[in-house]
This record gives structure tokens, sequence and C-alpha cells, in this order.
């Protein structure tokens, strides 16, 4: 099975040649002729009322094709931007849904609120005339602080959200989880922040449309990574073109992590633009510009509680957590604190008693939606931070605890109290290695020689376990998702024998166009020279659902394989005429149909070209062409799990952390190529390192500005912040998909917060620190230190 | 950014002559600082005047007991200069940990000190060596250089030719990067001269100032126990998320003791 | 007000007509259509925009085109020798997976380029990691560009590059 370029190998990609050389065509890339460029007027106030915009003085500037306002929307009756998934609070009833007008007519919510679009020659004409719009604001008390945003008197965001709370939601049984709670021998509470993160993919969104006047088509160039959902949004809620008359293309995209799934207010704005501009239309977010209008992640205030009893076996989990959604609902918001975090509160563990309740309140900031990880950083962050806090109030080691409670690997498929049934898995062997890997043995004599340097050590765990690889669309209908999550493929041959594998998921740094050749070169047989994998084009692609939720392999590869199967299956019946055999009789093996027990043969290529070129074929029984396609939706979500191990050296003069050594081992399932895996690892341990010890999205609480509105302020994780990591790897395949795949996208980030953050409190332990809020930063850090201090002079 | 005149002088004569009644015109050394300035429309100059053409200005040399650099000599010359290192290795470290590599390439000693950033890691130096400042008009003292936030004793149409750096018996800079900038969040620079002992402060005020009583103590006993009980008040300093004043009060005895430490080595 | 300037890209003379404010990355990526060289940020802090001038590496956000005049620009398009024959550090970031979106990539391989002549062929991993200061990446988490870079300094070195 594992030929060098097959399933399991280390293949290097495709993608290289056109990055490494400066070929690759990213949206700003794009040469339009005669394009005019858009730039966005943004509100400077968190909340205000509009009272009048005045583009007069703006239109008259050199330049200027057009000047578009709110007003000018709701002239037209265009639609709003919507939120896709409605979830129904305790009472059975759906969230509250206020408006979200494309670009404000009345009201700003947020700094970068979308006001007016300006559309010139150039991009500094569109600027300058900007700044001559005249917009009359009454500026209005912002509401900022999200632990006081549900509180009785809090300013409102919209009417239609009274006391802002969007939905209160609950699963499990309350009453049964306090009860258990009564009888507890030991409680461990938790009150924590999940810090509000900017995902910053280093390609700024961007989008370009044209619009031609003899078909009455537009073409939308878009950052996406789901173009077809992009096109089905725009068409069936907010512009109306109906979806064969509206061609949307991600073309290479700089990375997304969750940012650039969701219908935009720029990119609608651009694209329902081009027909009355008359010409294309670019734009390209600026840095600061994407700062205050990407979605941002995370975001929740909780309480969390575990209560175990006397020899640390776990009876019940309660978590009770405000989330913040921003000034409005982003498309997939709602479902992110919910349906995504809260069923992953079991973690690891057989705790069978499990209740949270989730509260999701608006606040005049960005919108909130998903971000690598998108809940799953933030349940894991509640559960192994519980655990580890446990393990040091119970005076047990922090991994025996986690041993203690680990779902045993002949208890699969495993059903937990918080709806997700785990499928597959074995966590001790994972810890175990893990722990080889760290060196977990010899970490006190590692700290005791740091003392002796002045600095404090710490280790910390994170087993996490996450479902991803979205999923069966069945559950996410009944759960309120308003579209399904199955993939599609096709697998289109030439008549010369090379192969264009189409699919709906789209690469912006997965690789796809390398791993799924590779998929399609072991099962068929096919040199990888010989296959192109096509994505993101809605003119060429089947519909597909895109990327995100580290799908792309167990959903999308799964449909590849089910259109290889089709490709074989045909391919069966055309060998068996050519060799005048009983398809019965045929095997297909290594690229060729074979007759056991005789040397008849017809490669693959053979039985393609006599598709297309069907002189000797039977044409009663079977059409020609080698063109199969397959949706694939599948039965379960994937629940890929892992340990990660983070070591910590703190300088308390300083309060400066230094993260030493950060191990994780990880059950994926099947590995398509090693490679690619480890790389997603790696850079979703730095993304977790960067929420642990540095990025924070701040806003002023009087005024709403975005303090760390550039990377002046939000500290991203540079390569001298972070080590090199060890990895290791166990499978446990899937039982459910034909690859036997987990996803391994978000992982990384998912599980190192928590490992983080343990070894920070581990470090900080022997100075009575109690509690350290994410991000550590240096001054966190030496302020937790201090106020340790002054407890103990007390 | 908006648009602008723009002029590459050849002399240092041109350049004063071109800014001669242009209120609005803006001088360019590295560029480091005016252009991203000019992108974020923070500043409408009616013309920008290019000293980069000026070779004049570039340069490093040792003159007797001190190494004088050229106003428009960069960063990554200083750091890796031989003779700076040789004669005031600080120095060098300093100029070597502004920004990154390719921001070293371009920024000037001479743009960043006229510029006065309050997180600026050269005015440090500047004071703590008792540098002395040359312009086309004259000389300043580093006490009578720094006047506030981003505020220099530069009149008009003065330009700074070159900064003299005694060479120092020992000498030190320890800086605590504010995490995202990599500015200075505190940088104490801390030399012995033939002047006497000298501790300035960057980053942590409105401007680069002199820790008096850390100075008086050294003079006494250069050795970073001397100064371990020296605490510096809060009142002033700079606050943001990155660091309270406190937190940055507390810096400066930390980065002074350990720039006391290095210099002794 | 049009300025021509005039300036060697990748080996070949090129000139055109830019305002006092046209960025050197916006001369080459508008101008001259080479967009190979990106633009990731506005506080010139993430490096996409490297670029090689005069054999030094800056940021071309932070250049005005008119100050690059008569100047030797090397770029990520002019770096390999042919379709098929790559630049050692391209090739080294390739056979070690230092790139997965590709954004950053351009201004990565062109720092990694200047460090490691600037270090004589010789580098270690911390040298490496401080010396990507300027560089942003948010996808491989710098690992296997680490990776890419040590080994590509031998290479680079052979190859007399």
């Amino acid at each position: 099975m594992t030929a060098a370029t097959g399933i399991g190998a280390r293949v290097l990609r495709t993608e290289d040649k056109r990055f490494l050389t400066g070929t690759g065509r990213y949206v700003d890339d794009l040469p339009l002729a005669r394009a005019t460029y858009a730039y966005f007027l943004r509100s400077p106030h968190a909340h205000a009322k509009i009272k009048s915009i005045d583009t007069s003085a703006a239109k008259k500037m050199p330049g200027i094709v057009s000047i578009f306002t709110g007003k000018d929307l709701v002239d037209a009756k265009v639609g709003g931007l919507i939120c896709g998934w409605v979830v129904k609070d305790k009472h059975g009833q759906p969230h509250k849904a206020p408006p979200h007008p494309i670009m404000a007519v009345d009201t700003v919510r947020y700094v970068g609120d979308t006001v007016a679009m300006v559309v010139a020659n150039s991009h500094d004409e569109a600027k300058d005339a900007a700044e001559s719009i005249k917009v009359d604001y009454d500026v209005k008390p912002a509401n900022i602080d999200l632990a006081k945003a549900l509180d009785k008197g809090a300013v409102e965001v919209h009417a239609e959200a009274p006391g802002n709370l969007v939905y209160d939601w609950e699963i499990g049984v309350k009453a049964d989880v306090d009860a258990a709670f009564a009888k507890a021998a030991h409680v461990t509470k938790l009150d924590l922040i999940n810090n509000r993160l900017i995902p910053n993919a280093m390609e700024p969104r961007a989008a370009a449309a044209d619009y031609d006047k003899g078909t009455g088509n537009y073409t939308l160039w878009s950052t996406s990574q789901n173009p077809h959902v992009l096109r089905l949004i725009l068409s069936a809620f907010v512009l109306g073109i109906p979806e064969h008359k509206l061609r949307v293309i991600a073309p290479d995209v700089g990375g997304g992590f969750g940012s650039k799934i969701f219908c935009y207010a720029d990119e609608t704005m651009v694209c329902w633009a081009a027909s009355r501009v008359g010409r294309p239309i670019k734009w390209t977010a600026e840095r600061s510009e994407s700062f205050m209008t990407d979605c941002h992640g995370r975001d929740h205030v909780t309480h969390a509680e575990l209560a175990l009893d006397k020899d640390g076996k776990f009876l019940a989990v309660k978590v009770a957590t405000i989330a913040n959604m921003g000034a409005y609902l982003s498309t997939f918001s709602t479902a992110v604190p919910t349906y995504l975090y809260a069923t992953l509160l079991a973690g690891q563990y057989t705790t069978p008693l499990i209740y949270a309740n989730v509260r999701a309140a608006l606040t005049h900031t960005a919108p909130v939606d998903a971000y690598r990880g998108a809940g799953r950083p933030e349940a894991t962050f509640v559960i192994e931070s519980l655990v580890s806090k446990a393990a040091a109030e119970m005076k047990m080691d922090a991994a025996e605890l986690r041993r203690k409670n680990f779902i045993p690997s002949n208890a699969f498929p495993y059903q937990t109290p918080v709806a997700l049934q785990y499928d597959s898995g074995n966590y001790p062997p994972i810890i175990d290695e893990a722990m080889k890997i760290a060196d977990y043995k010899g970490f006190e004599a590692r700290r005791a020689e740091a003392k002796s340097r002045g600095k404090l050590r710490g280790i910390g765990f994170s087993s996490y376990i996450e479902a991803c690889g979205l999923g069966p669309s069945r559950v996410i209908g009944q759960l309120g998702g308003g579209v399904g999550q199955w993939e599609s493929a096709q697998i289109k041959f030439n008549p010369t024998g090379n192969v264009q594998v189409l699919t709906g998921a789209h690469s912006h740094g997965q690789s796809h166009e390398t791993t799924f050749a590779q998929i399609v070169s072991d099962k068929l047989g096919v040199p990888m020279e010989q296959i192109e994998v096509v994505h993101g084009d809605t003119a060429t692609t089947p519909f597909g659902m895109g990327s995100y939720g580290s799908r792309s392999l167990a959903v999308g590869g799964s449909a590849i394989m089910k259109a290889s199967d089709k490709i074989i299956a045909k391919g069966k019946k055309i060998a068996a005429h050519l060799m005048e055999a009983s398809v019965a009789d045929v095997v297909f093996e290594q690229g060729t149909f074979k007759v056991a027990g005789t040397d008849k043969a017809v490669p693959l290529g053979a039985a393609v070209f006599a598709a297309y070129v069907p002189h000797n074929y039977p044409l009663e029984e079977l059409e020609p062409g080698m063109d199969e396609n397959a949706f694939y939706d599948p039965s379960n979500f994937v629940y890929p799990a892992g340990t990660q191990i983070c070591e910590v050296e703190i300088d308390p003069d300083t309060g400066e952390v230094e993260v030493v050594a950060h191990t994780a081992v990880d059950d994926f399932g099947n590995i398509i190529n090693p490679m690619i895996v480890d790389g997603q690892v790696h850079g979703g341990i730095v993304q977790g390192v960067g929420q642990a010890l540095m990025e924070n999205a701040v806003y002023d609480k009087a005024t709403g500005q975005l303090v760390s509105g550039s990377y002046m302020d939000y500290t991203m994780p540079r390569a001298d912040n972070v080590p090199s990591f060890k990895l290791g790897n166990k499978v446990t395949p899937c039982p459910h998909n034909p690859l036997g795949v987990k996803g391994c996208g978000e992982a990384g980030a998912i599980a190192a917060p928590a490992a983080v953050m343990n070894a920070v409190h581990n470090a900080l332990a022997p100075l009575g620190v109690k509690h350290v809020e994410m991000p550590a930063t240096p001054l966190n850090v030496w302020q937790s230190i201090q106020g340790a201090r002054h407890a103990v002079a007390e | 950014m908006y648009d602008f005149a723009y002029h590459r002088p050849k002399s240092l004569a041109d350049a004063v002559g071109l800014l001669k009644g242009k209120p609005e015109a803006r001088v360019m050394s590295g560029g480091m600082t005016l252009i991203p300035t000019l992108k974020q429309r923070l500043a409408k100059p009616s013309d920008v005047v290019d000293l980069g053409g000026i070779k004049e200005l570039a340069g490093i040399k040792v003159e007797g007991n001190n190494v004088v650099i050229g106003a428009m000599t960069r960063h990554a010359e200083v750091a890796t200069s031989a003779e700076v290192k040789r004669v005031i290795a600080a120095l060098a470290h300093l100029a070597g940990h502004i920004g990154d590599p390719q921001v070293r390439n371009r920024g000037t000693i001479g743009g960043s000190i006229a510029n006065n950033d309050p997180a600026a890691d050269y005015p440090a130096a500047v004071v703590a060596l008792n540098a002395t400042v040359t312009t086309n008009t004259g000389k300043h003292t580093a006490d009578g250089f720094f006047k506030g936030l981003f505020e220099t004793a530069l009149g008009d149409g003065e330009l700074i030719t070159s900064v003299s750096f005694p060479k120092a018996e020992k000498a030190a800079y320890m800086k605590f990067p504010n995490p995202a900038s990599r500015y200075a969040m505190v940088g104490v620079f801390v030399a012995k001269t033939a002047g006497g002992v000298r501790v300035a402060v960057t980053g942590a005020g409105s401007s680069v100032f002199r820790v008096k009583a850390m100075e008086d103590a050294l003079a006494k006993n250069f050795s970073s126990a001397a100064i371990k009980d020296i605490k510096i008040p809060a009142d002033g300093l700079n606050s943001d998320i990155h660091g309270s004043a406190e937190y940055r009060a507390h810096l400066v005895g930390v980065m002074a003791r350990r720039a006391v430490d290095a210099a002794n080595k | 007000m049009t300025i021509s300037v005039g300036m060697t890209v990748n080996g070949k003379s090129v000139s055109g007509k830019v305002e006092a404010r046209t960025l050197l990355v916006q001369f080459l990526r508008e101008h001259l259509g080479m967009t190979g060289t990106h633009v990731g940020c506005d506080t010139s802090q993430c490096g996409a925009c490297v670029v090689h001038v005069d054999g030094k590496s800056v940021k071309s956000c932070t250049l005005l085109a008119v100050q690059a005049e008569g100047a030797k620009v090397l770029t990520i398009e002019g770096l390999a020798e042919s379709a098929d024959k790559l630049h050692p550090m391209q090739e080294a970031f390739r056979e070690n997976h230092a790139l997965q979106c590709g954004f950053c990539t351009p201004g990565m391989v062109m720092s990694a380029i200047d460090m490691v002549k600037r270090h004589d062929y010789k580098l270690d991993e911390a040298t490496v990691r401080r010396e990507l200061e300027g560089n942003l990446c948010r996808c491989t988490g710098y690992h296997n560009i680490v990776k890419a870079i040590l080994a590509a300094a031998p290479a680079m070195k052979s190859a007399g590059v």
C-alpha cells in the first residue's frame, strides 16, 4: 500500500513550486483590466447613531467612480448578513437574531462597522475621498465589558435582544449534577477567561468582482474558505443573485483559520456594486482594517467546577459560560460556544454527569465567530485546567489523575453525557508516549537546576479530545445548523489518462493538492504528476461545504474514496469487456485490472481510453466516459485525541515565560502524509502558545477603541518565542470513514493553551500563586507573583 | 499616504537649502519611522528631503578616545563595526537589537535620536555615554539634547551630522522589549567613562532620563549589589496594556542591575 | 507628482513612472506585475514584503520606489536559475515543508538567504530564530522553517550562492 507517493508517504508538496517562486495567485495579485478600487469608511466609534452622511464633497474628488452608503442598500431592498445556525435556548425558543445590515444605516455598533464604500480609479484616490465624507455621529455609551454585558442596566446593543442576551442555553441535567456535587469528597473550582483573539492569517481578506453585462453573470473572487457556501448565502439570503449567475472563486488563499469562512460586508458590497459600477472592483483589507473587521475568536468568561471522590474519580462537571458574540451575529457564531464547546466537556474522561449553561451576549465589539478550534480549545482549557488544579489540590500526580479517569480502550464506542459518541480511541498509550518523549521522570531534576539559575520551571499536561470532521448532516440539522455538512468529489479522467480531482473542500495551506492526489494515486495507481487537484471555483468544482473544522480529509477525502470506488467499479466492467471475462473475476491492483489466475491485464489508462473512444466497448450496458462524482455525508464526527506536555521557565524578576519544551502525541487515525500532519500540529501549537502567553484583543472599556489594533500592540508569536517541538503519533483508525482518518488541522491549537497554562501554574505554585489569567504576559505573571507575595505578607 | 514632493540632495548644504522656507517639509533618514507614519496618514508633509544620497553623513571613525558615527550610519553597520565593538561594545550590542534585520539595514542613528521616540534605544546610549551631538550649526551635549516626548533641541533647518561617543571603561545596555512591538518597554544603559558613571533609562518615561541615585551608588561601588535597594518611583512612567507604571519602575531596577553585571563581565 | 524611476530587478533593467509616495512593493506588484512580493501588514513588522536592494534585505513596504533608483533589486521571482532548478533555499523549504499557505514565504526565503550570507553560512537554531524576528508566519509554527534554513546553509555554500 505504501508506495513512495501513496497513502502514508512523506510526499513533497505539489503547491510549493508556485509559492516558492512567487507565482501563486492570491486575490490581490489578480490583474483585472480597467479595475476600480474600493475603500471602506468605517466607524471610529463603538456605538453611535448616524445622524447624516454627506458624500457630496467626496463624490467630486479626482478619480471617484461611485460612493455607496447603507441607505443605497435599503433603497435597493438588499438583505442583511445572516447567522446560519439557529440555537434553541433552554426553553426551546430560537435565539434572538437582530438584523445585520451590510452597511450601517442609522447605528454603528463597533469600531470598524462599515459606513460607506468608495470606488475609485486608485486605492489612494478612494482613501482620499473617504476622508472627505462627512458623517455626523451622535456618540453613545458603549457596552464593552463581557462580564457585565448581561447585567441589568448594561447599554443595549440591539433592541431585538433585550439585555443583550442572544440565548440562554444549557446541556445536561442540572439537578443530577448538583446532587453529585453535594456528595463529592472534593470540589475543584475555577474562574477563568478564554481570551479574545484576532486570527491574523498572513494574507489580509480581499475580494474582487466583475459583472458581465452581456450574460448578467457575476464573478466574485474572495479569500473564502468555502466558495460555494459564500455563493449560497449571497444568492439565497443577501443579494438575491441567482446561484447559477454568480461564480465565486477562491484562488490561492493565504491562511484562514476560520476567519475566512464567513460572509462579510466588504466582499458582499464589492459583489453587489460590480454591476452598478460597470467595471471590475478590487478590494484588499489593510492589516489594521483586518484587525477591526475580521471575526475575532474565543472570548469567554467561565466558572467551572469538578467534583471528585476521595480517590480522584471524576463524579461530575458543571460549567457556566458567558460567550461574546460581538455586535452582530456572524455566520456560525451561535454554534461555537454551544455545540462545538459544551459537547466536549467530557474530555477523555468517564465523567458521568455534566451540566453546562452558556449565555451568549452582545457587546459593542467586532463579531466573534470560529477561530482554529472553534469551541474545542475553550472546552479543553476548562477541563484540563480543572483537572490539573484538582491534581494539585489533592496532591496527586497530574498524569496519574488523568489516567485514573481515562475512558478505557474497550469502552468504545463511548457515549458521553454531552451528546457526542466517541467512536474509537486509546488514551493511556498516548500519555505514556508523551511522558517518555518529554522525559517527565527527569522533570524535578530540571526544576532544581533551573532554580539554581534563579528560574522557576514548570510542567503542564493537556489531554485533549475534539470533535471535528463536520459532520453528520442530520445531527447538524437537529442542532439548528442551516446547511448540510457532507462533501463532494469528482474524479474526471481525460482520454490520455491524466485526471482531475475536483473537490468541494478548499486549501488555504492544508496541502490538499498533494494529499488528495496521494489518495487517488494510491487507490487508482495513477502517478502523482498525472493528477491535478482542483478546488475553489464554483464554476468547475462540484458543490462543496469548504474547509474548516478539520473536515477536508475525513469528509472530503472520504468523498474522493467513494468516487474512486465508482471509477474502479466502472473500470472493472470495461476491463471485463476488453478481457472477455466476467466482471466478478476482475480484480484491480496497483493501477491494473486483472483476471486472477491468468496473465490477462488491462491498465487503468487503457480502460480510460476505451471509455472515451468506445469502439470495443459494452455500449449497450455502459455509458462512455470516465468521470465519477460522489457525495459523502459522515455518520459521526471524528474524534482525534492526544496529550501535550509543555515545560516552561519563568523569570520571577520580569515575569517572562519561556517555553523550553513542548511535546505533542496525537491519535489522528490513519495518516495520509506524516509531514503535512506534523506541520499542522506545529502551527496549531504556536497559535495555542500565542493564546496562552501573548495574544489578546483588547478594547478600551470606556471608549470601545481597539487598543490592540496592529502588530505594535497585538503580540504575534515569532520564531524566537517558541522552541522546536517533539511529536509522537498513535493510531486508532476511525471506524466509520473509508480512510480511517481523524482531522488534524486544529488539534495543536486546541490542546496547547491548557498545556502551557498548566505549566505556568505548576512553575508559580511554590510562590503561592493561585491563578494566572490568559494571556500570561510578563506583566500579568509579575503582577500575579506580587499579588501572592502580598497575600503571604498579610 | 498623501503625495509629496521628493528630493534627494547630494550634499548637506543642498539639504539645508531645500528645507528653507518649507515649514511642512520633513527630513527622511532611514525612513523606518517616517514611512510608516506617512502610510498611516498621520503626517502630510509638502516635501520629503531624503538624506540617503549624502555620502559624507555616513561612516564610523575612531578619533582619539571617541567613536564618531555619522548621522546616516545604519544600525546594521554600527552593530557589526569592528571599531565600535572594540571601543564601546555595548553600543554595537544596542544597535544590533534595534528592530529586526531588515529595519537595521535602513534605520539610522541620526534619525533615531532626532525623532526621540520614548521607546527608542539610542537616546539611552547618548545620555549614558555623555555623547556629543554635532549638527550643521553647532554641537549639543547629551543632557541638553533630549527635551521631551518626540522633542529635541534641534532648531529649524538644523540637521544632525554625527554623534561622538567617548570610550567607556565599562558599559552595557539591557533592554526589556515590548512583546509586540519589540521596542524598549524599559531599556537601561549603564556606563563608566572618564567623566564618571551614568545610568540612562529609555522606554519607561516620555523621554530618556537619568537615575541619579543609581549613578551616585555606582560611582562608589560599581556593582549590582550597590543598587539593589534603589527603587524608582512609578509616578509619571508610561502605562499601557503591556506594562503598568509600577511594572516599568520595577523593570528599571532589574535591567539596571543586569546591565551593571554585564558591564562588569 | 510623477517621477521617472529606473532600476534593475532580477537582472533586468526596468523603468516606470511613479508618484513620490509609491512604495517599492507597489512598484514591483502593480507597475511591474511581479506579485510574488506580498503585503501582509501596515506597520513594517510582518516581513512578507522582504526583497534585497543592493545586496541588503529590506522591507519593500517601507521604502519608496524612488529610493531604489539605480539600485539592484532581487525578488523571489529572481532566485531560481530556471523552472527546474530552484535556489538551494527554495529547495530546502520544499524538502522540509517550510511553507503551508505560501503567503509569508517569499519574504521568509529572502530573509533566510540574507541571514545565511551574513553569518558566513554558519548558523545554529537560536541564531536562526532570532534572525527571523522580522518575519511572521501563522501557519507553520516556524519549526520547519528553522529546519529548512539550517539545511540550506551548507547547501548554499556548496553551490557557491
